[in-house]
């Protein structure tokens, strides 16, 4: 039982470094015409703004990097897409689809 | 911004009559297996021995299943482990591009097959686990020695870098310990757990008495994984599958008929569902005499019970209709006599209250001896009748 002590949720944040597992597959479904992620007895529908965020999951970039290169990218308020990619990183590291 | 903002479920898509390309496809590469569980999803009849599909065959149905949309597959069986061309089958489901489950009760496995699973590019592992409790474990799957194995097998598994989901099947004889295998899968490093109440069909059907547990244990359950799904939140993934006879809805079978799902058995048999070849007037396809894209799109089997035209009252006027699809056959048909009914799991049928009240006065009488899942066993047993 002791493991279970060391085993945490993990809390997204600003310097939090989101990756994929290798066991999460981010794939282009030609069939479907869409993205999907491919995971443990799952499929999920990401969006085109998940797609972006999650293609920016390198382990390297931290949650404020990505925010940064989105508001870049879309012009729009860091401040608005920080909260909002924090969020989606958060329910993704609660599906097991992101590590950080 | 919420998660369903940005990323959904697959399979949760509105519906229409449409036929929709398949997600999942589960090989069942062999009816045989070192344990005995009297509630195997496989059939009572199964064969003595069949013309399992070769690895080649598989080969050739995961690239036609691939390119019908099929996005991953679960080998399965019986033990799918039992199968000594296992790594030629993986690698077939590999190279279609196909992300691979493993589906195994681990007894078989050592350490180096491991190994050489995920090398070959094996992407999860969903490992069976009777009960945390060895001797309860040993007599639910009339097999010796199994939990200290899968705990092994378990350790193995994280050691390699695999995720790893615990499939508990609840039932009346380990429903008190369910904490504890939640507590198992916790601390065998699980990302993943599926809490899997026993579904009355095939072998489940026939020891029902055996397993039943009273509606009291069932809702103290559901609480129990209520409570420890949030307190586990960001530490283990749980998914349920629900209990039919103290439910107030249905469940959608398979996800919805001829939805998302294939079944192959290992003789290349096609289902829409587990125990759907007991419905009268199925007419079962075989991949190895039809296309698969025929068989998902044509075949009589998938269009019985496709969409909603099927549907009588009160399902057909029902708002729930493209939640649950109807809900069961198989248990429409059991109950009721007729695989359109309604689903007795549903409060509006009218066979809800007889269904849930077969469960109660089952579940309050002591258990019968388990009828064991044995190759042969049903017809031994009938013919003992």
């Amino acid at each position: 039982m002791t493991e279970t002590i060391t085993r945490k949720r993990t809390m997204m944040g600003a310097d939090s470094r989101p990756s994929l597992p290798k066991y999460i597959k981010l794939r282009h479904d030609p069939g479907r015409g869409r993205w999907v992620i491919l995971a443990p007895e799952r499929v999920f529908n990401p969006d085109d703004t998940a797609v972006a965020v999650l293609k920016l999951c390198d382990g390297t970039r931290t949650v404020a990097d990505i925010a940064a290169s989105l508001a870049a990218e879309y012009s729009a308020p860091v401040d608005e897409i920080s909260a909002d990619i924090t969020a989606m990183l958060q329910d993704l590291s609660d599906k097991g689809v992101v590590t950080a | 911004m919420t998660e369903t903002t940005h990323i959904a479920e697959e399979g949760a898509a509105p519906a229409c009559e449409l036929i929709r390309a398949p997600l999942g496809l589960l090989a069942e590469l062999t009816y045989r297996c070192p344990l005995q569980c009297p509630y195997c999803s496989n059939p009572l009849n199964m064969e003595k021995s069949p013309a399992e599909l070769t690895a080649g065959e598989w080969g050739d149905v995961f690239q036609q299943a691939a390119r019908l949309g099929v996005l991953q597959v679960h080998l399965s069986g019986g033990e799918p482990c039992l199968r000594p061309d296992l790594e030629d089958i993986l690698k077939h489901a590999v190279a279609a591009g196909l992300y691979t489950n493993l589906i195994t009760s681990g007894v078989t496995l050592t350490r180096d097959r491991l190994e050489g699973l995920a090398a070959l590019g094996l992407d999860h592992v969903q490992l069976s686990v009777q009960d945390v409790d060895p001797e309860a474990a040993d007599i639910i799957s009339g097999y010796k020695g199994g939990a200290p194995k899968k705990r092994e097998v378990a350790r193995w598994v994280r050691e390699l870098g695999l995720p790893l989901t615990i499939n508990v099947v609840v039932h009346r004889h380990n429903i008190e310990r369910l904490p504890a295998m939640i507590d198992y899968a916790v601390e065998v490093g699980a990302g993943r757990i599926e809490v899997a109440h026993t579904q009355y069909y095939a072998w489940a059907l026939k020891n029902r008495a055996a397993l039943i547990p009273t509606r009291e244990q069932f809702k103290r359950s559901v609480e129990i994984t209520n409570e420890a799904r949030e307190r586990l939140k960001g530490i283990i993934v749980f998914d349920v599958v629900a209990h039919d006879h103290y439910a107030v809805r249905p469940k959608p079978c398979m996800g919805g008929w001829g939805r998302n799902l294939i079944d192959i058995t290992p003789t290349g048999k096609v289902l829409p569902c587990h125990a759907c070849e007991g419905i009268p007037g199925i007419e079962i396809d075989n991949v190895r005499t039809k296309p698969l894209a025929d068989i998902w799109i044509k075949g009589q089997s998938f269009n019985m019970f496709r969409g909603t035209s099927w549907m009588k009252e009160p399902c057909k006027s029902c708002e729930r209709r493209e939640i649950d699809w109807g809900g069961c056959h198989c248990q429409a048909l059991s109950m009721t006599g007729d695989a359109c009914a309604t689903d007795p799991a549903c409060e509006l049928s009218a066979f809800h209250k007889d269904f849930a009240k077969l469960a109660e006065d089952e579940a309050a009488a002591p258990p019968p001896p388990f009828i064991y899942r044995r190759i042969g066993a049903y017809t031994e047993v009938k013919a003992a009748e």
